[in-house]
């Protein structure tokens, strides 16, 4: 186990250090003291490594990340795991605004809950919120999936394209084109890997499933001016 | 950007730290902001009297035989405390608005940041470290406080263009975030006869609570009808006599965390705000929600109102 204490290393050396492991290292532990909020704390990481953040963190958390396994033992600023390429991001508390915007890949599980515009953009990472999730959440989502145990705020999967949502809560409201959709089996069977990865012990029959009507990103003559 | 903290004290044995607490919680939020900073303090209260923060570019010239003539203008004794740029005068209860029009005629050059009975507001362009250190924040004893560094976006960087602006008697605001319809609301406010001195969209915001108040409306009221009426992006912070109040417009894009333990309520735009507080390891800690007004003061309970977007 390797350790940096943010009271004694620098953000930058820090990364640099984590940047600098290779697919081979065999430094596959590292643990991170004080990180007090701090920004952009493991970011851009490329080697299967194990990262464990003690304690709660600022903007931009494990973005970009591929391959890494982060651990945030706290609660994540905004913008945590944004534009994540793969492997796996843990919140043990709770996320701020954009949680994994815009990722492309790997899994992101928030253990709290996750606050507004959780997965907007997202392009393929899967998303598991053991808690709820605030209003706008899978903003324009293009593909992934996002699964809520808890509740969702307003607007959820405004604009979307072809990511799939599952709430097992309720709904406050969707956003423009996005409906309720039915659960068929594959679905049944995508959640309940998605739960077991995510350590979660919530039962798929529990899910809703929502997604794209197709009405609104097509072109449609009658949408002209 | 901008960043923002406020912190209101439960436990008074604290009280003497405020000012120091508040200065560093602020100095962490520097880089979403360097051009100017300020801080409100919510002190001791004179018996008898009120207060007037006021600044003057040319302290040197304003402030020496202020006090006498004042005093001499207004047939009663003042009391002024000099800080650098900024004195702190003290008039007898219910004559601040003589001694304002006063202090237009006597020293037209010096500007009035702020009044109240406990109410001090400290504001001058540059870094948070600077403005706290040049007005001694950290030696400052208080209940509570807001403060505010600024990332300057609607209007010139200057001391009339930073935060906290008044409101009302021992009222204040700090904001982050733009107003998108300052200039209509301006032309309005000013056609009702509000006084608005700056091009600051945040000025405007803090015109608007004080008309509504003006016009009736509680704080809460005016906060609540605040996201009707403002247009654009807001997290305010607000203090007054005795307690204070955060709220966020339906969006929420610009960001907020608060953390409350038995001995205080604290805000920050960020979580490092927050990170040198006692027993924060311990403390609740959460983002305040979209469009929901928050109170806290030391005779009600803590409440939130929450109204739809």
């Amino acid at each position: 186990m390797q350790t940096i204490d943010l009271q004694e290393t620098g953000l930058r050396d820090l990364n640099q250090t984590l940047h600098a492991q290779s697919e081979t290292t065999n430094q596959t532990a590292w643990e991170i003291l004080n990180p007090k909020g701090a920004h952009a704390i493991a970011c851009g990481l490329d080697a299967p490594i194990e990262v464990t953040v003690k304690g709660s963190t600022g903007y931009y958390c494990g973005g970009m990340n591929k391959q890494a396994t982060i651990n945030i033992h706290g609660s994540a600023g905004p913008g945590v795991a944004e534009n994540m390429m793969s492997g796996t991001v843990i919140i043990e508390g709770d996320a701020s605004q954009y949680a994994g915007a815009t990722g492309n890949g790997g899994l992101l599980v928030i253990k709290g809950n996750a606050s507004s515009r959780c997965g907007i953009a997202m392009k393929g990472i899967d998303i598991v919120v053991h808690g709820n999730i605030g209003h706008m959440s899978a903003f324009m989502a293009q593909s992934g999936n996002l699964v809520v145990c808890g509740d969702a705020g307003d607007a959820l999967g405004d604009s979307l394209y072809e990511a799939r949502l599952f709430v097992r809560g309720s709904v406050k409201s969707l956003g423009a084109d996005c409906i309720q959709k039915e659960m068929r089996p594959e679905h049944l069977a995508l959640l309940a890997d998605l739960l077991e990865r995510a350590g979660c012990d919530a039962k798929p029959e529990e899910f809703t499933r929502y997604g794209s009507a197709r009405k609104l990103y097509h072109f449609n003559i009658d949408n002209a001016y | 950007m901008c960043g923002i903290v406020g912190l209101f004290l439960k436990d008074k044995t604290m009280e003497p730290q405020l000012g120091a607490l508040l200065s560093n919680m602020l100095i962490t939020m520097t880089d979403r902001g360097p051009d100017s900073a300020g801080i409100a303090i919510y002190g001791n209260e004179l018996p008898g009297q009120t207060k007037l923060t006021v600044q003057s570019d040319q302290p040197e010239m304003d402030f020496p035989a202020l006090e006498a003539d004042l005093s001499a203008h207004l047939g009663c004794a003042v009391s002024m405390h000099v800080k650098s740029t900024h004195a702190v005068l003290a008039v007898p209860s219910g004559l601040s608005g003589p001694a304002r029009a006063a202090l237009a005629s006597l020293r037209p050059a010096v500007r009035v940041m702020g009044r109240g009975d406990t109410l001090e507001i400290y504001k001058e362009v540059g870094l948070p470290k600077d403005v706290a250190s040049r007005f001694e924040i950290a030696t400052m004893s208080g209940t509570h406080g807001i403060g505010h560094t600024r990332m300057a976006t609607e209007s010139a960087v200057t001391t009339m263009g930073a935060h906290p602006f008044n409101t009302g008697d021992d009222q204040c605001l700090v904001h982050n975030g733009s107003l998108s319809n300052h200039n209509s609301l301006r032309r309005k406010l000013r056609r009702e006869g509000m006084h608005i001195e700056t091009e600051n969209d945040t000025e405007v915001g803090a015109a608007y609570l004080t008309w509504r108040m003006q016009n009736g409306a509680t704080l809460g009221e005016a906060l609540e009808s605040s996201l009707t009426d403002l247009d654009g992006f807001f997290t305010f912070v607000v203090g007054t006599k005795d307690g204070f109040g955060v709220v966020r417009d339906p969006i929420a894009c610009k960001p907020a965390v608060m953390a409350e333990t038995d001995q205080y309520v604290a805000f920050g735009s960020e979580y490092r705000a927050l990170v040198d507080l006692p027993g924060i390891e311990t403390a609740r800690v959460w983002e305040p929600e979209p469009a929901t007004v928050y109170f806290w003061t030391h005779d009600m309970p803590p409440h939130s109102s929450s109204k739809a977007a």
